[in-house]
């Protein structure tokens, strides 16, 4: 006792006068300043992409685009970077943090166009699209990804949507035809299950968010409403409550165990159906590729996912990519020109031939579908009415903070019914909107 | 002039201390200076990166956390974890180390090789493995039990289970190789003298060796509290960051969530806070109980 008390009166004092001086050189914790300072039209534009599987071809696409702006902009220099997609989130949280080191352009999902808004990292373009005569084909879900509050955050450079893929030698064999309804995918989901015990019928994933959502908005429900610039949960509402209560109907031993599926993500349930474990999935068309490479090679087929009535799609979660200038791009003339080099039409008719990816505009996206039959069900579901996420900053939160896979695993496990559940989501996601507003 | 004198002699050894202080208090008090003035603040990406200015919050994020039913859940599962963590390593490690003292050369030295590379493994290594060996599908402790494809991460005991084994498995070699080094430290005529006396091995063990190792075991014992009480990778790994439904948060993963993934740098401040003065007390608590009973560290 008697040396923590000679220790503790010095040390105190010591601490004091750190902290004194520390307050004298500012000792808050630290604030970037994002704003741009002067718009250079020579130098080096940087830019960060993703790096996706197999890359290369995209590579040569972008290259390609690159050379196309050189041409036409001697003194400017281009240098692209290709980060990893798993910890993009914290690359584009340090480019924000430290702007000096910032590249001057970034590809990002769109879900988080709202959340780098409000972090005030993404330059507002709304005037140069507007001015921009390609953009006018844009389709209307992936400018509404771009836009928040009105004005225009960056311009969309592919779609991506989920329908339903389907193994058509199991179809075959059990005399089963690709279900045009919700109630018939649940009960051809159990029929499959019946069958073939180590199958699942339809392959789902309690942390599948985006796999789940169609359900919600095939039976009449809303993540959110809006009004006046404000976001309220409707995810409690009747209608999103029966939908949920479809979804959640799919785990349980008579097709995706709960013991199993509740953990599972949207991969996870394409790598069940990759590798034959599954009788259907929900699956992208950024999925293709993968499940080509699997088991299932030249046995499946891909049909929009049903909606609740007979003949009616599903509305599909509206995901993608897009391209933004940053705030503290010291080059925003140059690099609002190269933003539209990368994200123009001709760039996404060759991303797609080389990637798959969808074009966001809906005349490439028509000459596509010619080229490439598989992207049909894909295209039909973008047209028959694709959805986005909130364009609240708050999703941004609610999505990383799992609220809405909780939710499911919730119901799914049995701890609790889909009314407490939602309930429950609904109060955290409106604490989320609260918060962002 | 004697004062003086007495003053100055005092003053000297803080001079030849200050260098030492200096770098402790860059490197230890500063960042727990920003933690605790990050979690009185409204501080998020937005304030980070200059989107949004940042503001006083008082005790606005000590409110929410305190107001939040989860954390309470979350604080509940982690004293309750940790503690059977701590209890679960402290007795395989003193158990296995009585054993390293009674067995021959070449089986002492298979086992101390075993629990070193336990020891050596890195946690997100172990837990990986450890999750493979328990998968529901391709694991092969499943096939071997023939428990078909139960999935062990899906009931909240059964995942708290499976974590308590891996952190047992990577912890106990410490506690083992410390309390080994202090048994080998008692003279061997003490225990020669109680087994004379007809002692049996469990009452050597509570009447010699655990009085003679008291100062190891508080330190092994504080410092297992604070790991385990500490865990993150075991959870985030073996329970994709928290289990189903977030039914296997611990304080430390909840942190994480709260203040990276949702970037609530402020909210994770306060949890970071509150886990220290825990800790904290919980250490000073031992230490004076310890002092009562006469023993010095």
């Amino acid at each position: 006792m008697k040396l923590s008390a000679r220790i503790a009166v010095p040390t105190a004092g010591f601490v004091l006068a750190g902290l004194a001086g520390l307050t004298a050189t500012g000792c808050a914790p630290q604030t970037s300043d994002n704003s741009a300072k002067k718009d250079e039209k020579s130098g080096t534009l940087r830019v960060w992409l993703f790096r996706e599987v197999s890359n290369e071809p995209k590579q040569k696409v972008v290259d390609r685009a690159v050379d196309a702006f050189r041409a036409r902009h001697q003194d400017a220099d281009v240098e692209i970077e290709y980060i990893p997609v798993e910890t993009r989130a914290q690359k584009i949280k340090a480019a924000f943090n430290d702007p000096k080191s910032a590249p001057d352009l970034i590809e990002y999902g769109n879900t988080d166009t709202a959340g780098y808004v409000k972090d005030g990292g993404l330059a507002d373009v709304t005037a140069d699209f507007e001015a921009w005569a390609e953009a006018k084909d844009t389709d209307p879900a992936a400018k509404q990804s771009v836009t928040v509050g009105g004005k225009v955050y960056g311009a969309p450079l592919f779609v991506g949507v989920r329908a339903l893929y389907y193994r058509t030698d199991v179809f075959k064999d059990l005399g089963l035809r690709p279900p045009t309804s919700q109630a018939e995918l649940v009960t051809t989901a159990k029929k499959i299950r019946k069958a073939k015990p180590a199958m699942y019928g339809l392959a789902v994933g309690g942390a599948y968010t985006y796999g789940a959502l169609p359900f919600i908005w095939a039976n009449g429900g809303e993540l959110a409403e809006e009004s006046g610039g404000t976001y309220t949960s409707a995810i409690a509402s009747p209608a999103a409550q029966k939908g949920i209560k479809a979804y959640t109907s799919l785990f349980g031993p008579d097709n995706c165990p709960a013991a199993k599926c509740a953990e599972m993500g949207g991969n996870d349930t394409v790598t069940a159906f990759a590798s034959g474990r599954a009788g259907m999935a929900i699956g992208g068309d950024f999925s293709h590729a993968a499940v080509e490479a699997g088991k299932v090679k030249g046995k499946y087929a891909v049909v929009p996912l049903p909606g609740v009535r007979a003949g009616e799609i599903a509305p599909a979660f509206a995901g993608g990519n897009n391209i933004g200038v940053l705030k503290s791009s010291s080059h925003r003339t140059l690099a609002v020109g190269l933003m539209k080099q990368l994200t123009g039409k001709k760039t996404q008719e060759e991303l797609f031939d080389a990637m798959g990816f969808l074009p966001t505009y809906t005349d490439v996206r028509e000459t596509a579908a010619k080229k490439q039959p598989f992207v049909e069900p894909f295209i039909k579901t973008l047209a028959a009415g694709a959805k986005a996420a909130p364009a609240s900053p708050g999703w941004a939160q609610i999505d990383s903070s799992l609220v809405l896979p909780t939710m499911f695993q919730e119901v799914v496990s049995g701890r609790k019914d889909v009314a407490a559940a939602s309930g429950d989501a609904a109060k955290k996601m409106n604490d989320a909107f609260g918060a962002a507003r | 002039m004697n004062a003086t004198a007495r003053r100055g002699s005092g003053w000297t050894p803080w001079l030849y201390l200050a260098p030492a202080l200096v770098v402790l208090a860059g490197l230890l008090v500063y960042p727990l200076y920003q933690l605790g003035l990050i979690s009185f603040l409204e501080y998020t990406q937005a304030q980070v990166s200059g989107g949004e200015p940042t503001t006083f919050k008082g005790l606005g994020n000590y409110a929410t956390l305190f107001g939040d039913p989860q954390f309470w859940q979350v604080l509940l599962a982690t004293v309750v974890f940790a503690a059977a963590c701590v209890l679960a390593t402290l007795s395989l490690g003193c158990a296995l180390a009585v054993l390293l003292t009674r067995i021959r050369a070449v089986p002492r030295l298979a086992l101390m090789m075993a629990a070193l590379g336990a020891w050596a493994t890195p946690a997100i290594t172990g837990s990986t493995v450890w999750v493979f060996l328990f998968d529901p599908d391709f694991g092969p402790v499943n096939k071997l039990l023939g428990l078909g494809d139960h999935s062990w991460t899906y009931g909240r005991y059964s995942a708290f289970a499976l974590v308590l084994l891996e952190v047992v498995w990577c912890s106990f070699p410490f506690v083992m190789v410390t309390v080994y080094a202090g048994i080998r430290a008692i003279p061997a005529e003490v225990l020669e003298a109680a087994s004379l006396d007809g002692a049996s091995r469990w009452r050597i063990w509570r009447s010699v060796m655990a009085p003679m190792l008291r100062p190891i075991l508080v330190v092994v014992t504080i410092q297992s509290v604070i790991w385990d009480f500490k865990i993150f990778t075991q959870i985030y790994v073996m329970t994709n960051g928290g289990g189903i439904a977030g039914q296997n948060l611990v304080l430390n993963v909840y942190a994480y969530q709260k203040a990276f993934a949702s970037s609530q740098y402020s909210l994770g401040s306060a949890i970071g806070v509150v886990m220290l003065l825990i800790l904290l007390s919980v250490t000073l608590v031992h230490l004076r109980l310890l002092r009562r009973q006469g023993e010095e560290l």
